[in-house]
């Protein structure tokens, strides 16, 4: 019996034809990464293709490695395998890999969701056989509400805090929600300060989008000064000595997994709002639908449920385990550079 | 009702205790005397009957959501909690709704008595047409138990702000029977009225988990200690000729004791006892699993009543000859109780006993009556302050309890569940299993004990990821795993028991560490956990 086109392997998602990974969480020769979360671009390849936006990011995170950028739709070729990135919409120069070899089509779509953020491209539907979906958020009780809204209402309390004299802390993943918040924030209601390891992420991201202007929180920040304006901190920092110095503050989270009540009250978070970098339950559903693909493989998140329902709707679904969908685990576990 | 759902939303948002107390302020400030009445009344946990039992609102859920029931199960899983669950899951179309809490509620008690077909369509239309978070209340006040981290004491803090009446009073005045059905807020809050206070039971003063070394605590000769028992912390009210025992829990249970009205007419009208419930067949102290078969029971038969009677054993007095006692010394309260029950102590087979004080004239002598916990059957040690008046609630200070140091042993992983919230990516709760010999002569691992607590975030993801890895079947959200890791855990009691599968129930289990240094042959046995139970205390419950 022929391999299929892209395996499971120990090593992550392999092209035997063309002798390349997708997204491999273990060292190999040659990788082609969907975006630059720690989980889906990692140390320690040989090579590594992804998009030209994606190559800053991957720089600046794993240092000097070979890289090359190639654009949205452009079709690179290895053994005859034809390869090509398509934006997915998850976060700043992030891709859907697809990959096509004697007339059979599949896309590995990495991290998507279908809201356009306006600073990630926006997700584009690839006409597929098979399709390799995250569900991260799988589940009917994901639903998110319009970016906009939310934005209303992240400024609106930020504007609350500053009447009551305080500093509002918000928390976000350093690359991707961080910036997406950024892009939102007002500020006319005050000035925005960032944590090192935003502020770094951010600068690597300015030459691609405009966003207003950040100050670095440093050792000669006085407290006096935060006070009534917005600080942007990666999830690592809530309960750290760096923030417990910046009292009186309020503060806020903004993640698809602050649809749940208890987990803003697990983490002690003040106030969650509910905003996402992934595809709620109908966002996956539709992308799905509109692939017109008849096999989906279901990877990270709720991967059980998620591809039994499929299967219930008729689709060839099944789950494969991945070393993915560890971008909030590894988020905390980021240095806090105070 | 937009007002309740935003308090509660409120409430819900906050963590900080100054919050809470200011939005219940307010909220009182402005609601009506009805919906204040049914708030309190939903706040102290007396929601009126269930109209519609569970089963029908999860099937009705799904149905109105458009996802086959297993999927609503499976989300209802993660999410943790039912009325959050159907929140989440029903597709919206929030219209404008002018409807007070108090007409919510009416219309649900009258909804208990209607036929299915109407509760259906009852809550079909107030879930469309209500949004997220009102769906959420909404759903809440229907399945009950808002645990929005208000406490009884919270709440009365804030209603002291609003209406200018003391806390004490107030604390006093809410608790006991009454129904926001009928009663008025002029009647619950504002009256006087000596009659209502028949059944009224004093609030419990509670004692803290001790913190520090108990030498802290100064002269030993200033403490009075006891033993603190393990059973149903209770309030005994003797007035009018009448009995009312009340739970800690605010619950009158004297339905459920029976045994206990034999008191009434030996113990003298206008007397308060503060005691513990206890287990007492064939004049042993039982096990909490020996009463947990009459705590659940709201009739008792005679059959249970002959196999596992219950006591009380008194350790205070709140009311003397029909007068509050709470101000005077605990030792001189302890007189009257002592002195009280060498009167009646003539009569043979009264439920009733003596917590008896120890006094002791070091801590060291005091640790080593801690020690006798197991052999005495209690939970560890009250350490008193001879002076100490009975105050109200959980207070810091006069009263510690000193609890004994778990029993522990190795156990093997060999389920794990998904958690809940935040943590439904991972699984996090345990079932742990020791090892056995069976009929065959050979060694095999049964499980004994389900536990969710005990290990870091870190520690917690690290055996998430090792379980991903080494799963051998699943079970919906269930998976086993290869027997490979060996955790200790701790628990408070143990007793045989014919309901589990070891033949063992385990009280408050809880992991203590993850043992890297042990194999899975290294675990213990059930032999070794059956060793736990000292031989004075063998019990068995069904
Ligand atoms: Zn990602
Ligand atoms: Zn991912």
């Amino acid at each position: 019996m022929k391999n299929p086109l892209l395996q499971f392997t120990d090593k992550g998602i392999y092209c035997s034809v063309a002798k390349v990974y997708l997204d491999p969480w273990k060292p190999v020769d040659k990788a082609i990464i969907t975006h630059g979360h720690a989980d889906h671009s990692r140390y320690g390849h040989k090579s590594y293709i992804t998009h030209h936006r994606n190559v800053p990011i991957i720089r600046h995170r794993l240092g000097e490695i070979n890289v090359s950028g190639v654009a949205w739709g452009q079709t690179f070729t290895i053994n005859n395998v034809k390869f090509s990135l398509h934006p997915a919409g998850h976060i700043i120069g992030s891709s859907q890999i697809r990959v096509e070899h004697k007339g059979e089509v599949w896309v590995f779509t990495g991290d998507y969701k279908t809201e356009n953020d306006g600073i990630s491209t926006p997700y584009e539907v690839v006409k597929c056989d098979s399709f390799i979906t995250e569900c991260t958020f799988g589940l009917p009780a994901f639903k998110w509400t319009p970016q906009e809204e939310v934005m209303d209402s992240i400024n609106n309390w930020w504007l609350e805090n500053q009447a009551e004299g305080k500093t509002s802390i918000l928390f976000g993943y350093s690359l991707g929600k961080a910036q997406r918040l950024l892009k939102y924030l007002n500020p006319d209601i005050g000035k925005i300060y960032t944590h090192g390891a935003i502020e770094n992420m951010t600068e690597v991201l300015r030459p691609l989008v405009d966003f207003p202007a950040t100050t670095l929180i440093t050792k000669e920040t006085k407290k006096q000064d935060l006070l009534g304006n917005m600080v942007l901190a990666p999830p690592s920092a809530h309960g750290s000595t760096w923030i417990k110095k910046m009292v009186p503050y309020v503060t806020g989270s903004a993640s698809g997994w602050m649809t749940f009540r208890g987990a803003r009250r697990r983490r002690a978070i003040d106030k969650g709002f509910v905003l996402s970098d992934h595809c709620d339950w109908t966002g996956l559903l539709e992308s799905i639908k509109a692939t017109g693909a008849e096999k989906v493989i279901c990877t990270h998140g709720y991967s059980d449920i998620f591809s039994r329902y499929l299967r219930e709707q008729g689709y060839d679904a099944r789950t494969e385990e991945t070393q993915y969908g560890e971008e909030e685990t590894t988020e905390i576990e980021e240095k806090i550079i105070a | 009702m937009k007002n309740f759902a935003s308090l509660i939303k409120t409430l819900d948002s906050t963590t900080k205790t100054n919050t809470k107390v200011t939005a219940l302020a307010e909220y009182f400030a402005k609601a009506s005397d009805t919906d204040k009445v049914w708030t309190i009344a939903i706040l102290s946990h007396r929601r009126p009957p269930r109209p519609v039992n569970t089963t029908l609102l999860r099937q009705w859920a799904s149905e109105l959501s458009n996802i086959p029931s297993w999927l609503f199960e499976e989300s209802y899983h993660i999410v943790g909690d039912l009325a959050e669950t159907i929140a989440l899951v029903i597709p919206s179309n929030p219209l404008q709704t002018d409807k007070s809490l108090t007409e919510f509620l009416e219309e649900m008690i009258h909804l208990k008595k209607k036929p299915e077909e109407e509760k259906k369509e009852y809550l079909y239309n107030n879930w469309k047409a209500l949004d997220y978070y009102e769906r959420f209340v909404f759903t809440k006040l229907i399945t009950g138990g808002f645990r929005i981290g208000v406490s009884q004491k919270l709440m009365t803090k804030a209603l002291s702000k609003a209406t200018e009446i003391n806390e004490d009073i107030l604390a006093y005045k809410l608790m006991g029977n009454w129904d926001p059905k009928t009663i008025t807020f002029q009647e619950l809050i504002l009256e006087e009225n000596e009659n209502d206070y028949l059944s009224k039971p004093y609030p419990f003063y509670l004692a803290y988990a001790i913190e520090n070394e108990v030498h802290d605590l100064g002269d030993v000769q200033e403490w009075s200690a006891e033993h603190k028992w393990d059973g149903i912390r209770s309030q005994t009210i003797f007035r009018n000729d009448e009995l009312f025992v009340w739970s800690r829990g605010e619950e009158l249970v004297t339905d459920k004791y029976p045994e206990l009205e034999k008191l009434v007419g030996i113990i003298p009208n206008g007397t308060v006892i503060d005691a513990e419930i206890l287990p007492y067949a064939n004049n042993i102290i039982g096990t909490f699993n020996d009463l947990q078969t009459r705590i659940g029971r709201k009739t008792v038969s005679k059959a249970l009543l002959k196999k596992t009677p219950v006591i009380l054993k008194a350790y205070d007095i709140l009311e003397w000859e029909g007068n509050d006692i709470r101000h005077l010394p605990f030792i001189e309260r302890r007189e009257l109780l002592e002195k009280l029950f060498q009167t009646i102590s003539v009569i043979e087979n009264l439920p009733f006993q003596i917590s008896e004080t120890i006094h002791f004239n070091s801590w060291e002598e005091v640790a080593k009556e801690r020690e006798r916990a197991r052999e005495m059957h209690s939970e560890g040690l009250m350490l008193k302050r001879k002076d100490s008046h009975y105050l109200v609630g959980r207070k810091k200070g006069d009263w510690w309890k000193w609890k004994v140091d778990p029993l522990t042993i190795d156990a093997v992983l060999t389920y794990a569940m998904r958690g809940h919230g935040r943590r439904s990516n991972l699984f996090t709760d345990y079932t742990f299993a020791l090892w056995t010999t069976n009929e065959e002569g050979q060694k095999e691992l049964v499980t004994f004990a389900k536990a969710y607590s005990g290990l870091t975030d870190a520690e917690f993801r690290k055996v998430d990821a090792w379980i991903k890895k080494n799963t051998l079947e699943r079970f919906g959200p269930v998976r086993s795993v290869t027997p490979h890791h060996v955790f200790e855990i701790a628990f408070e009691g143990i007793a045989l028991s014919k309901r589990h599968k070891s033949g063992i129930a385990t009280r408050f289990p809880r992991i203590i560490r993850w043992r890297h240094d042990k194999k899975i042959e290294d675990a213990n046995t059930i032999e070794d956990l059956k060793s736990l139970i000292s031989s004075t205390s063998i019990t068995t419950t069904e």
